[in-house]
């Protein structure tokens, strides 16, 4: 099952990992990544977030990087949650699952999919701190991380 | 008809979420770029961003890049999600 959610609402691991393994004994290694909105960010203090993404887009380019994934790694299962909209400090943004039969493949597939879905997926966030509201910067850093599984 | 959208910080400085062009003498996206700022000059500095991006029809593409009637074209900052 190679999956895809953009939805507003919050989702739940444990759900999601009961889901994953109901009548599965082929998956011996399911790796989960939760990216979750941290209450600083390059030492200010942030009291919400809010995600926009481009409808249509987003699926299509998440749909992209999972078909990637599965051509890279022998991935059996593959689920990708994003949120968008308003969120608070210790809300959960992002999940990405990864299930292989060995552990090797699921680590590097979930480390490949949030890297290039970071700079690659038409997601913007808009931090509120005491200053007033502003738009997060791409950062450099997460171009590198990317760009290592570049030369497959 | 080509649909132009606008996403993000872009968004705000355009002030407008889209606009819809009748694709008369426009070949390619920096043609529409042009045809943008012919008709709004104070447009010309948010369009000139280097790091600006652009997709047609939901994918990543370069200026160059040849549209038609039909299309949807989207101007964009770098993406920060995740």
């Amino acid at each position: 099952m190679h999956y895809i959610e953009v939805q507003k609402k919050d989702f739940n691991v444990g759900y999601e990992y009961q889901q994953l393994v109901k009548d599965n004994s082929s998956d011996g290694a399911v790796v989960f990544f939760v990216g979750r909105m941290r209450e600083f960010n390059q030492g200010q203090k942030v009291s919400a977030l809010t995600l926009e993404h481009y409808p249509g887009m987003t699926e299509k380019l998440l749909a992209k990087i999972e078909a990637e994934a599965q051509e890279r790694w022998p991935l059996e299962d593959s689920l990708i949650i994003h949120r968008y909209g308003r969120m608070e400090p210790g809300e959960q943004i992002v999940l990405v699952v990864t299930a292989s039969a060995h552990r090797k493949a699921a680590f590097e597939a979930c480390e490949f999919l949030i890297d290039w879905l970071k700079t690659k997926a038409p997601f913007w966030k808009s931090e509120e701190t005491a200053e007033g509201t502003k738009w997060v910067e791409a950062k450099a850093s997460d171009d590198q991380a990317a760009d290592k599984w570049s030369e497959k | 008809m080509i649909t132009v959208l606008f996403f993000a910080s872009l968004k705000e400085q355009l002030g407008c979420n889209g606009i819809s062009l009748s694709g008369a003498g426009i070949n390619t996206i920096n043609d529409i770029k042009q045809s943008l700022i012919a008709d709004k000059p104070d447009w010309s500095k948010w369009l000139h961003k280097p790091n600006l991006l652009c997709a047609k029809n939901c994918e990543v593409v370069n200026g160059d890049c040849s549209v038609t009637s039909g299309d949807e074209v989207a101007f964009f900052p770098p993406v920060t999600g995740g």
